[in-house]
């Protein structure tokens, strides 16, 4: 019996990271058509700045949705660290250390709140984290109110906008990439990463084979509420003040770019490959059309289009292939 | 000759990889009780979901009164005057008796509103002439399995119809319940109506059909009137060989208790339930659907919670709180449902094979260790004759019968001591049926314990040292092999001792 | 009978409104008057007639980003219209507005029952595309209360009997969808193919056309919602209606409607929109920052839910209980 399978190139073609990949040059080759400044490494470089902190939350987000959960409380996650942290450093006078703890202290500790409802209570995990949106960054409003929070201390600021030695390379982006790669040997390389997706596909037969689901399940919730605590971190640093108000709208973005990424949004199917360039192809059109001066906005219609058009392709792939296979049969 | 009511010609349905039917001729006369009969996998549901417009043949014929119909949606078969209740119970768990029954047409007043007070007296109506006691009202989510599927069968009742199709309408009911059934069996065809019974249970065909049809492998075997057929005749059709090569039950020498149960319980699932295991035994549990056997089960591998009672393995008290912990004291369980709770269909052989031992398989019980996996995959899948062309083999893409075989794979992989077997031939064909039964004594054979839960009589009778029977959560009856009987275990599993 | 009353969720929803009145009352007893109840229901207008439609969505397992995109694109449209063709009868607006949300939603509706693409999924999509198109049909500006008519900004508040044009619209739109989903076939296939896909196509049931019906409606509603809200806040902005979308799944959750689908009433929908726009207007009644309200909606979406589930899990253990064991 052997023990692997050929694939036809039909099948190669048809893997969603190909796909996406493609894509990805399309966005590439049309983007440095419009712009000469595109293709330059240090506009590059830069502009990750904006993007590391919505890419960090997207590798915990992937371990959710493949397990068949979701979480659209991170952004108020972000915003209650944030919070938080605005405080220690203004009424306490606390140093860089300390808020780096607090502020991942704070998305741990609404992580494993969030984590406990949803597991030991069982409430879907849409309805709780809906709740925890409001709530979270409602406590933010209640304590800041209108105000922001500007006085953090110089040594802070590395965090975010810092760099590596005298390289141009930030240090967001270097943490971003052991984190991608920890995330990704985690996912397909570890007992893990089989149990993720063997709750994604199948909670119950993933149960009756000995699978603590709930304990993964917990500590999904947990990983994601840390790593928002990190963004958090990165971007106040970053933007250099709190606000109740930051990070908007910033989960379902990062739940697109998941999709996009070629995560199934019921679970059970994903790669780190697919979302590195969903990461990477999101990342490079923003900054492609922010170039262009397009607003916004309007880089959210590509995006929509591309969400629904990234989904529609391999389904309709599929099909064409499932009505050759019928029609060989008949013969 | 009377004219058919409904007939069917040269009939075949293929689907990506299968053919599940492929060439089947079978007509039905006005105001006849015809059978069905197949095992499991024979292409008897797809023809009723055939007839029923849930799909769409590939090829040949179907004749309503002689004339040639497509059947596009279910709603034209119900106009065209068939229902059927499918074998699985499909309701919609959050609305009431009322609106599943009528889900689909529901009645309208003249002025095109639903007329609930017209829906709820019919309802009503038919509730009473099957003398049924169930609140119109009631939340079908809240009634038992049994109350369930007849809910199914007042559906189907409440359609104006000529032909009412039953897919193994009394795997879920009570002595009573299934008397009562004949009875509306034989109301029906009183009225002129025809009735297609399906049923790999020969003791009801003979009780119930004028007429038979027999299917194997998607093809049309033989027909015939069901007094005139012999039951060795019929069984041969069905089944392809005799009945002995099926049950090759060989004799063990029974060792020590290895497993003991004492007046387990759960609340509201079963009662005091105590039994013993001993090496090299094969103890068999029947029940009626919903008498609790899988619950006990369940309990027992940690999956829920005991209310009371202890178990003990060995003769030490353990404490079951989780199936890691079940596995670790050399515990296995194969769940009934394969598609639900023993594969999933999605990963490959291998990664089902070796989930309920991935940490032990790994490196630093972290990272994954394809080649071991791959080694413990082949030696399993080859002793159970698994049938693919890789490990590698997406578990959906194979038959019925061989993803049954990589769940005994996966869990004989755990290497137990003690093997719960929840109706491990259940929808299977009959040569897979005759390997697992075999491979169930080669286990006996090496001082495993087995407790086999299963529905089918003939198995109960065939393969197990003692027999447990249940009924509506308390144990019934005990029986070793030389007392049972069909007759005395089907007493005590509907109650009557 | 007393009993079943008693039981029900929305009773539970009910006993919590009526509390929360009270503590309020009690605490600023300027709440307890008809004018305020009048400003309360007219606030929490839009919010219940959007909710209806995310209700129906809900219903059949789906769920609906889009409703804030939609209700923005059909309002800034309907006034960039007015503005630049203020001869435009009020009554065509309307007929306007209505067809721009049919058009909106009708989209989300092929997509997902032609092209089986999940409801979230494609609402992601649609909800950024919409949302973008906003800021493309406006060219970035926005339209502001000079450049409407009178007629248009008191079309909402225009009315007789005390009642509002505004309300009347939710109130009308209320009993239609609750008639339509409990009185007609095509409202009850809803509850059905939410509730068991499978077996609504066994009994003959047009999963199209129960799939697409919703999103079709869901947009109609906010084509109007769209008109309604421009016309009363006097202005069409780029992020009108924003972050509206989880307010309306927050009404229907707390309102008891289970996010798996084939569940719900529309009494309890009004519940939640109602429970949640009590906290959206009394706050500035006692003096209470209008910071604390998404904190309370989040803690009140908690409470209702955690309830929901708990009760829903004790009917079922009673149920198996009493089931002679």
């Amino acid at each position: 019996m052997k023990s692997t399978k050929k694939m036809p190139i039909w099948h190669i073609l048809m893997q969603w990271e190909v796909i996406l990949f493609f894509m990805l040059v399309v966005v590439i080759v049309v983007n440095s058509s419009l712009s000469p400044y595109f293709l330059d490494l240090n506009n590059i470089l830069r502009t990750t700045f904006n993007f590391t902190e919505k890419a960090i939350i997207v590798l915990p987000m992937m371990f959710i949705i493949i397990c068949a959960d979701i979480d659209i409380s991170v952004a108020g996650i972000i915003a209650l660290s944030s919070c938080f942290m605005g405080l220690a450093s203004q009424h306490l006078g606390a140093g860089t250390p300390a808020l780096i703890f607090i502020g991942l202290l704070t998305g741990l500790s609404v992580g494993i709140l969030n984590g406990l409802i949803i597991t030991k209570i069982g409430i879907p995990a849409i309805a709780v984290t809906l709740a925890g949106l409001f709530l979270f960054r409602g406590i933010a409003y209640v304590i800041l109110g209108d105000m922001a929070v500007t006085t953090y201390p110089e040594s802070f600021a590395y965090l975010g906008q810092g760099c590596i030695g005298n390289t141009r390379i930030p240090f967001q982006l270097v943490l971003f990439i052991i984190l991608a790669i920890i995330f990704g040997i985690v996912l397909h390389k570890t007992t893990y990463g089989r149990k993720l997706f063997a709750i994604g596909n199948n909670s119950t037969a993933a149960r009756f084979s000995g699978i603590n689901v709930d304990r993964i399940r917990f500590f999904n919730f947990a990983l994601i509420g840390l790593l928002s605590g990190l963004a958090s971190v990165l971007l106040t640093s970053r933007i250099g003040s709190t606000r109740p108000n930051i990070a908007s709208g910033w989960e379902l973005e990062i739940i697109t770019i998941v999709v996009l990424g070629g995560v199934y949004i019921f679970g059970g199917t994903g790669s780190i490959l697919g979302v590195v360039i969903s990461i990477l192809m999101v990342g490079l059109m923003r900054f492609g059309m922010g170039l262009i001066n397009v607003p916004g906005l309007v880089m959210n219609i590509a995006m929509g289009f591309l969400l629904i058009i990234a989904i529609l392709l391999p389904g309709s792939l599929r099909e064409l292939q499932s009505k050759i296979l019928t029609k060989q049969q008949q013969q | 000759m009377e004219q058919c009511l409904v007939e069917v010609r040269g009939i075949k349905k293929y689907f990506p990889g299968i053919k599940a039917l492929d060439g089947v001729d079978f007509k039905i006369r006005a105001g006849e009780v015809h059978a069905l009969i197949g095992e499991n996998g024979a292409g008897k549901s797809t023809l009723v979901k055939l007839l029923t417009g849930v799909y769409q043949p590939t090829d040949g014929k179907i004749l309503l009164r002689g004339k040639e119909v497509g059947f596009a949606s279910p709603h034209t078969s119900q106009r065209a005057g068939i229902a059927a209740i499918h074998q699985e119970v499909t309701v919609f768990p959050e609305l009431t008796v009322i609106e599943n029954v009528f889900m689909g047409h529901h009645i309208k007043k003249p002025m095109g509103l639903i007329d609930w007070g017209q829906m709820r007296e019919k309802t009503g109506a038919l509730l009473e002439k099957l003398e049924v006691d169930i609140d119109p009202d009631a939340r079908v989510k809240n009634l038992s399995v049994a109350e369930r599927h007849l809910v199914e069968i007042i559906k189907a009742l409440s359609f104006d119809v000529d032909v009412v199709i039953m897919d193994e309408p009394t795997s879920a009911l009570s002595l009573e319940e299934v008397k009562d059934l004949y009875q509306i069996i034989r109301q029906l065809k009183k009225e002129g109506k025809a009735v297609i019974f399906i049923s790999h249970k020969l003791d009801e065909v003979y009780e119930i059909a004028d007429y038979f049809t027999v299917l194997r492998d998607g093809k049309y075997i033989g027909e015939g009137l069901v007094k005139e057929a012999g039951v060795d005749k019929i069984v041969a059709m069905m089944v392809g060989r005799s009945l002995s090569q099926i049950f090759p039950k060989v004799d063990v020498e029974q060792g020590p208790t290895i497993f003991r149960v004492k007046n387990l319980s759960k609340t509201g699932l079963f009662k005091d339930i105590t039994f013993e295991l001993h090496e090299g035994e094969i103890l068999g549990f029947f029940g009626l659907v919903g008498s609790g056997r899988s619950e006990v089960m369940q309990v027992i591998f940690g999956i829920d919670q005991l209310s009371e009672g202890e178990i003990f393995i060995n003769g030490e008290k353990v404490l079951i709180r989780n199936p890691t912990e079940a596995l670790d004291k050399g515990l296995s369980y194969i769940p009934e449902d394969r598609q639900q709770q023993g594969a999933i269909l999605k990963m490959n052989i291998r990664e089902n094979v070796t989930l309920p031992i991935v940490n032990e398989l790994s490196h630093a019980r972290k990272f994954l260790n394809k080649k071991g996996e791959l080694k413990v995959t082949q030696e399993y899948g080859s002793r159970l004759d698994i049938k693919a062309s890789s490990w590698e083999q997406l578990v959906e893409t194979l038959s019925g019968g061989n993803q049954q075989k990589v769940v005994l794979a996966k869990w004989l992989a755990t290497k137990p001591k003690i093997l719960i077997l929840d109706e491990p031939t259940k929808g299977i064909d009959v040569p897979t049926k005759a390997a697992v039964h075999k491979f169930m004594g080669e286990l006996a054979k090496q001082r495993l314990g087995m407790i086999m839960i299963s529905s089918e009589l003939p198995e109960i009778l065939g393969m197990s040292d003692n027999i447990v029977v249940m009924h509506e959560g308390c144990i019934a009856a005990r029986f070793t092999r030389e007392e049972a009987s069909a007759e005395k275990i089907i007493k005590a599993a509907t109650g009557h001792i | 009978m007393f009993e079943k009353v008693l039981k029900k969720r929305e009773f539970t929803l009910f006993v919590l409104l009526v509390f929360l009145i009270v503590i309020i009352s009690l605490r600023s007893p300027r709440f307890l008057n008809i004018a305020n109840f009048r400003d309360i229901l007219d606030d929490t207008a839009l919010l219940a007639m959007v909710a209806m439609g995310q209700f129906m969505v809900i219903l059949i397992a789906g769920i609906d980003l889009s409703v804030g995109a939609e209700v923005a694109l059909a309002g800034m449209s309907v006034a960039l219209l007015h503005q630049y063709h203020p001869e435009i009868p009020i009554f065509a607006i309307v007929l306007l507005s209505i067809l721009i949300g049919f058009s909106l939603g009708s989209f989300n509706g092929i997509l997902v029952s032609l092209l089986g693409i999940p409801p979230i999924i494609v609402t992601l999509g649609t909800m950024g595309i919409y949302r973008g198109f906003v800021f493309v049909v406006s060219g970035g500006t926005w339209v502001s209360a000079h450049e409407m008519s009178d007629a248009f900004k008191n079309l909402p508040r225009g009315g007789f009997l005390g009642v509002s044009n505004l309300l009347f619209a939710a109130i009308l739109c209320v009993i239609i969808f609750g008639i339509f989903l409990k009185y007609t076939r095509a409202g009850r296939e809803i509850y059905g193919v939410g509730g068991n896909e499978i077996a609504s196509q066994y009994v003959g049931i047009n999963l199209k056309k129960i799939k697409y019906l919703p999103f079709m409606l869901t947009g109609s509603i906010c084509g109007l919602v769209g008109l309604l809200w421009v016309a009363r806040y006097a202005s069409a902005q780029s992020d009108t209606a924003l972050g509206f979308n989880l307010q309306t799944i927050a009404a229907c959750v707390v309102g008891g409607v289970s996010i798996f689908g084939g569940s719900g009433t529309t009494l309890g929908v009004l519940l939640g929109v109602l429970l949640l726009g009590v906290i959206n207007n009394a706050l500035t009644q006692i003096n209470i920052s209008p910071f604390w309200q998404m904190g309370l909606q989040g803690l009140i979406i908690l409470v209702a839910v955690i309830i929901n589930t708990i009760m829903e899990r004790r009917t079922q253990e009673l149920i198996i209980r009493r089931r002679n064991l």
